[in-house]
């Protein structure tokens, strides 16, 4: 459990991170909270040439609510995300606080970086799930003479396992989130607290409350751990369904029939469409709540 | 005050806490080389090349060693023979050479200065498999005609325990309950992985095989681990110094002899360099032995009143690619122990020792008792609810009464007979269920659960086995400048041996140091009083003399003496554990809310640390339970290589753990009257736990498998009848009520 060779340099500035992407090449890796990239390099399952590390560059670590929504700098951490208090943070985006929780330990979360989580793209990871269900946008800055940047949508960024639409030489600097949603959950299981979750469902809901019993208007869900990327559920017509528990185990069952997970061990397969049904309708439940 | 019995601190905290442990990979070498294993990438095939030229011109390389280096033949021996069974057939070589059986197997040591460069190196050894079938499943190996592992064939061992006419008991019960459980694979995880540093000595001018060597890390079994590395290096077995450091843990893995055991001292002396190995985790998990993987099929025959008349069991042990330092002492174990606590009059257990294309399989804290413990106790209350009888109450009807001991069981383990010594079983079934019920766990788990979930109680009874050395010596020693020295065989592995030896030690002293000092003070050794190293006369403080004093006085000067104690009859422990779960029905979840266990030790000399040698083992036994397994694919190639997949349980699913030690019937067999005390928490933890979730499913059979998965447990949820939380009867186990049904 001793990494491969590799080179490290430091960079002060976003521009000279991406230069010196681009110099180095592809085999060249940014490293940020290191909670992915180093476990991956002591197992010698990812052994870049070349790594920059970002974690000094300044004015990168954020979380700031304003009119046009949250925007998060891609150095702030896990933890800075779980122990804000910023009312306006919280009156939109309590969401992102409240699933802070379930990422790793806390040593973990005290390192690990939001951009971290983003460029790395795990099907399982909350920010990632998060993203998708809140339609948030990449930054990224890439390089060139005057260095450019340009705005990905989450749910183009992410392609495929472990892989997302940033080029090699491009850099996440911030995640927008443009609208804020109240009432928002993510519900997980992990065998273990601490654990990656075997399926996470985050859900947000619409209520029309003005109608008597309150009636769904809308809801979305996205699911992880059932394919490579964080999958979108179609929920169907719910506009005027009761906003109670059977309607979320409706959604729950209409999810669990649209997913294909993979069979990572005997019954795995079953166990994790069962499992998306049960979680998706727990999500929704505590969304309906929030 | 007396100090056998007294809570005292731990004398090896100080030095630990304040981080001056010296562990294996702490001590360190002057010009030290580094070892790395190079080992198999597949689980079965044909070894055709090794070629080491690549890695030989790595950067900081010193050496590859391979097994054309090495004189032929060389393997790792048996330490534990057992039944008179020959397994010479299985044994594992040092390094492979022809074949390869498991992933993780040694075929190439890189060397280096340092780790990095070594770990490098052994990526640059170019391994050349013919890959053969690999064969993972115990049932379809020890089929006649399944691929042979060895030329010996797959089945290393075959034979039934057991005495009295089983059959006719089967043919005239009134009832027979069966079950069939598989308990997955596991092993001990120490927290520092195997370290080893050896280092050859100056005979004069240089190293050389005169000098000798010095190795340390061997900590557990030094002496026997010594003479076998001077058999195979064909030194003389006093030119090896072996040097127990501290060890965070061993759980029966940890200081057996293994193939590193060889190849890092055959290196030291060969290069005549310190050379230093220390063990990854991720190797860890492949290369220390595994344990546990048996699948048992047991059934018992009942009076109508619930009386047992005889048991029966068919263990398939799983034993991995070789049969290494433990022989089949797991196996034997299992079947020698299985009839419990409990009054059978007939019983046959078999067990075939099986080979497969995985890691090989050793010790585990609590061997075989935990895997028995765990059938027996299922198939119980299996039964209770067939015969419509309180659980607890079958099991009060069958436990061997005090009167019945001690019971002879015509049958013999690790070579010794089974004589259960002496005890009272109902009793601390008695007091267990009382204390269950003071604590509250009973009304816990009648509580009412989350919404989707339920709850159930486990109750199970286990005897466990200890004190079987069979022999040691001790020297003890008071020199003229107080000071105490005490000297034994035993090794410290993190349980506090030191603070327990010197309890004992203090006590023993005591007697005697009074006895001196009430000569030379010429008072009534009642009037002396033992204070800080010194002796005084009660009401006279004046009137005194230090240890050192008293020891000089002694003729000749110093006390000193020398104890051995062999012993050829183990003791048995025994005790009751109880458990409450919570089943989530959606995820499948099993969370443990509440735990106590109930243990016979006889006496505890230090209940502090009992009480935390079986609060630990409760924890390894919730992972066992519900968290680990060492999973292959079909390939054979391991599953759970890191602490993602090899899941411990962490202070979130260990729930707080009440225990009680119970000193109520002193051993027979050693004058301390001690039982052993470090396998209790971890014996029946599988047993309670399974017995708890087929509670709280409401199930009608057995959970058939562990750990169980939350995977297992949501197909076990939705295949039991009836089983939805709501209108599932509630716990049939009522903890309170056992005297009433009596
Ligand atoms: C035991 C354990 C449990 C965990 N559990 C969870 C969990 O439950 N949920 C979860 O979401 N995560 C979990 N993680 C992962 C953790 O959240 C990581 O912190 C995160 O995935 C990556 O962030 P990082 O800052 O550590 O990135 P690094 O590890 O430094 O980098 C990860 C990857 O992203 C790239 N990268 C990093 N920053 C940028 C950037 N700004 N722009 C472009 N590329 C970048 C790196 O080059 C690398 O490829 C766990 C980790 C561990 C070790």
């Amino acid at each position: 459990m001793k990494p491969a060779p590799f080179r490290y340099h430091l960079a002060g500035t976003v521009p000279e991170a991406v230069s010196m992407l681009a110099e180095l090449g592809e085999d060249a890796k940014i490293l940020a909270g290191g909670q992915s990239l180093v476990p991956m390099m002591t197992l010698r399952l990812a052994r870049p040439s070349d790594l920059v590390d970002i974690t000094r560059i300044s004015g990168l670590s954020y979380l700031r609510a304003g009119l046009d929504g949250l925007r998060i700098g891609a150095l702030t951490t896990h933890r800075m995300v779980e122990t804000t208090r910023d009312p306006a943070v919280l009156a939109g985006f309590g969401v992102l606080a409240r699933a802070a929780r379930w990422i790793g330990h806390y040593p973990i979360r005290a390192r690990g970086t939001f951009g971290g989580s983003i460029a790395h793209a795990d099907a399982t990871s909350e920010w990632c799930l998060l993203a998708v269900l809140l339609d948030a946008q990449v930054v990224l800055a890439g390089p060139g003479a005057t260095p450019r940047e340009r705005t990905v949508p989450a749910a183009e960024f992410f392609c495929g396992l472990f892989t997302t639409a940033a080029e090699p030489a491009e850099m996440i600097t911030e995640i927008w989130f443009p609208r804020p949603s109240r009432s928002a959950a993510l519900a997980e299981f992990a065998p273990r607290q601490g654990d990656f979750a075997v399926v996470a469902a985050a859900a947000s809901v619409d209520i029309d409350s003005r109608e008597r019993g309150a009636a769904c208007r809308s809801v979305r869900v996205v699911v992880g751990g059932v394919g490579s990327v964080p999958f979108v559920v179609d929920t169907g017509a719910v506009a005027g369904l009761p906003a109670s528990a059977s309607t979320w185990r409706e959604v729950g069952e209409l999810a669990a029939s649209q997913i294909d997970p993979p069979e990572y061990a005997d019954g795995d397969a079953a166990y994790r469409r069962r499992l998306t049904a049960t979680l998706v309708a727990r999500a929704l439940d505590e969304a309906s709540r929030q | 005050m007396s100090w056998v019995g007294a809570r005292v601190p731990r004398t090896e905290d100080a030095r630990l806490l304040r981080g001056r442990g010296r562990f294996a990979d702490d001590v360190t070498a002057p010009g030290q080389l580094w070892a790395r294993v190079v080992r198999s990438p597949v689980a079965h095939g044909r070894l055709r090349s090794v070629d080491a030229a690549a890695a030989a011109r790595s950067p900081g390389v010193t050496a590859v060693l391979t097994a054309a280096c090495l004189p032929a033949g060389l393997a790792i021996p048996v330490r534990l023979a057992l039944q008179g069974i020959d397994l010479s057939s299985y044994l594992q070589p040092v390094l492979a050479a022809g074949v390869v059986r498991y992933v993780g197997e040694p075929v190439a040591v890189v060397v280096a200065d340092d780790p990095y460069a070594a770990e490098d190196g052994a990526e640059l050894v170019d391994v050349d498999i013919d890959e053969l079938p690999a064969t993972l499943d115990a049932k379809l190996a020890s089929a006649a005609d399944a691929p042979r592992l060895f030329a010996a064939g797959n089945v290393a061992a075959d034979f039934t325990l057991g005495y009295g006419d089983t059959d006719a008991a089967f043919a005239a019960a009134a009832h027979v309950s069966e079950i069939e459980i598989q308990i997955g694979r596991h092993t001990g995880v120490p927290l520092e992985p195997r370290a080893l540093l050896a280092v050859p000595r100056w005979a004069g001018g240089g190293p050389d095989r005169d000098g000798g060597l010095d190795i340390y890390g061997m900590t557990k079994v030094p002496v026997f681990n010594r003479d076998v590395l001077a058999r195979m290096l064909a030194v003389p077995a006093g030119r090896i110094r072996a040097h127990a450091v501290d060890a965070g843990g061993g759980f029966g893995v940890r200081g057996e002899f293994y193939p590193e055991d060889f190849l890092i001292p055959w290196l030291a002396v060969t290069l005549r360099r310190p050379v230093k190995w220390a063990e990854d985790r991720a190797e860890h998990l492949v290369a220390v032995n595994h344990s546990r993987q048996q699948s048992l099929t047991l059934a018992a025959a009942f009076e109508a009143d619930g009386r047992i008349l005889a048991l029966r069991a068919d263990v398939l042990h799983d034993n991995g690619a070789y049969c290494r330092t433990h022989g089949i002492t797991v196996p034997e174990l299992t079947v020698a122990m299985l009839p419990g606590p409990y009054r059978v009059p007939a019983y046959a257990g078999r067990i075939r020792v099986v080979l497969t294309n995985k890691t090989p399989c050793g010790t585990y804290r609590a061997p075989g008792r935990f895997e028995g413990t765990t059938a027996r106790e299922q198939l119980l209350d299996v039964a209770a609810d067939q015969l419509g009888i309180d659980r607890v109450e079958l099991r009060m009807r069958n436990l061997l009464r005090s009167s019945e001991l001690p019971h002879r069981r015509a049958l013999s383990t690790l070579g010794t007979d089974v004589v259960l010594d002496a005890g009272d079983y109902q009793g601390l079934l008695a007091t267990a269920m009382a204390e269950a019920d003071r604590l509250g766990l009973a009304s816990q788990a009648r509580l009412p659960p989350g919404p989707d979930r339920s709850r159930g109680v486990g109750v199970a009874m286990f005897l466990e086995k200890s004190g079987l050395g069979p022999q040691e010596t001790a020297d003890i020693e008071l020199d003229e400048t107080g000071a105490i020295r005490v000297l034994a065989g035993g090794t410290s592995l993190g349980q506090g041996i030191q603070t327990v030896l010197a309890q004992i030690a203090a006590e023993a002293l005591r007697a005697r140091v009074t006895q001196v000092a009430s000569e030379i003070l010429e008072a009534a050794e009642d009037d002396l009083v033992l204070d800080h190293g010194t002796v005084s006369v009660r009401g006279d403080p004046e009137s005194r003399i230090t240890f050192g004093a008293a020891a000089a006085a002694a003729s000749p000067p110093g006390l000193r003496a020398r104890g051995r104690f062999d012993v050829s009859h183990m003791t048995y422990p025994y005790g009751a554990h109880v458990a409450v779960v919570e089943v989530d029905h959606g995820t499948g979840q099993v969370r443990v809310l509440r735990y106590l266990v109930a243990y016979e030790v006889g006496r505890a000399v230090n209940p502090a640390l009992v009480e935390d040698q079986l609060r630990g083992g409760v924890a390894q036994g919730i992972g066992g339970a519900l968290l680990e397994e060492l999973r292959y694919d079909e390939a054979g190639q391991p599953q759970a290589t890191t602490f993602i997949e090899y899941r411990m349980p962490t202070a979130v699913e260990v729930p707080p753990v009440d225990v009680l030690v119970c000193e109520q019937a002193p051993a027979p067999g050693n004058p301390l009257g001690v039982r052993g005390a470090g396998e209790g928490g971890i014996s029946a933890a599988g047993a309670a736990v399974a017995c708890a979730v087929r509670d709280a499913l409401g199930l009608a059979g057995g959970v058939g498998a562990l750990p169980l998965t939350p995977a297992r447990v949501r197909g076990l949820a939705e295949s039991a009848t009836g089983s939805s939380p709501a209108n599932r009867a509630g716990s049939q186990v009522r903890p309170a009520s056992y005297e009433e049904s009596r």
